[in-house]
């Protein structure tokens, strides 16, 4: 730190430099990302390195209490979400949680976000583990998201069934995956990242009817 | 493909569950004291009944946890679904998989030697599972 304060033209702390070395799993498809994507059609974009935490604990007992309390909730039924400004909490089984966090709240670029968590847990049963690197983040957002996923995703997608501020743990293109609905016309796909290039590809085939004008 | 209503997560497609075959096979008191025979019963022999049949399914790419299930082998109507743990329910059909197969078809392929009652079935077929035996 006392070096940037020194040459403040260089502005590379220890953090930044640990992220401009990092190469996320869909980065080879960006360019793809950004020529398959039609506004006001269907858009998809990486979002990548968001800090994600895996917490396992008992419902009712005082561990998940004192998790609640760091996350700000811990949601209590298939498809909840709690969000707490920029951290949300889905739920993935009925002991089992996905904490989702901006990118700077992670460790290495001095986040207290997982420390605060394991501090809660302390000796309990249960988990508190770092899996920012086990999934990335697509973005699909635009009137014809809900068409493109419903190309390869069973569970109703429809408003009146899958509402904003719901996530489920599903499969997508027959992988799996966490299909979060942030918006009323935006989706967050959470693949892992060995399934990041193909699912990215397959997503950018079924947007690919959309660039054509439609056949009437 | 099956629409299996997931006790936690609701009706989701087949292909988000794994099979774990079949429920209440309980795990022996004393395994050492077991005979070969008696222990290959308890690994490989299964019940593989024509109607309901009680198995075990986990949900794999949802919420991860085990149920059981009470399926008819035939029609593959769902017809229970139920906690680990818990013992089978009632069904109509109930005697159906404890005498075995209940089809008297000729191409049935199972002999009669049904289901996992280990003590009773082992000593009647000693020389049976030979080649399970080292």
């Amino acid at each position: 730190m006392a070096e940037t304060a020194a040459s403040p033209a260089a502005a590379k702390t220890p953090a930044d430099k640990n992220l401009a070395a990092r190469v996320s799993p869909a980065r080879q498809l960006a360019e793809a990302f950004a020529a398959g994507s039609l506004a006001g059609a269907v858009e998809i974009a990486e979002v990548p390195f968001l800090t994600m935490v895996g917490l396992r604990a008992d419902a009712g007992s005082d561990a998940a209490a004192r998790l609640a309390g760091v996350t700000g909730g811990l949601p209590a039924q298939c498809g909840g979400v709690v969000g707490n400004g920029d951290t949300s909490v889905l739920w993935l089984g009925p002991s089992e949680f996905l904490v989702v966090a901006p990118t700077e709240a992670h460790e290495s670029l001095g986040g207290d976000l997982i420390q605060a968590l394991r501090d809660a847990l302390g000796g309990d049963a249960g988990q508190v583990v770092d899996l920012s690197a086990n999934r990335t983040t697509f973005e699909l957002t635009g009137p014809r998201a809900r068409a493109v996923l419903e190309k390869g995703c069973s569970l109703d997608l429809h408003p009146r069934v899958f509402k904003a501020g719901t996530a489920f743990s599903t499969e997508i293109a027959n992988i799996p995956a966490v299909l979060w609905k942030t918006g009323e016309e935006s989706f967050r796909i959470f693949p892992r990242a060995s399934f990041a290039e193909f699912l990215g590809r397959w997503l950018l085939d079924a947007m690919r009817e959309y660039a054509s004008p439609e056949v009437p | 493909m099956l629409l299996i209503p997931c006790p936690n997560c609701g009706p989701r497609d087949e292909t988000e569950f794994h099979y774990g075959g079949q429920a209440h096979v309980p795990y022996p008191e004393n395994p050492n004291e077991l005979s070969d025979t008696e222990w290959s019963r308890y690994l490989f022999y299964r019940e593989n009944p024509k109607g309901i049949f009680a198995e075990r399914w986990v949900h794999s790419t949802g919420c991860r946890q085990w149920f059981n299930m009470l399926r008819d082998t035939v029609s593959y109507d769902i017809q229970a679904i139920y906690p680990m743990g818990t013992p089978r329910p009632d069904s109509s059909s109930r005697a159906t998989p404890a005498t075995g197969t209940a089809s008297t078809a000729p191409d049935s392929t199972t002999t009669g030697t049904a289901g996992p009652s280990t003590s009773t079935t082992s000593t009647l077929t000693t020389t049976a599972p030979e080649g399970a035996t080292k």
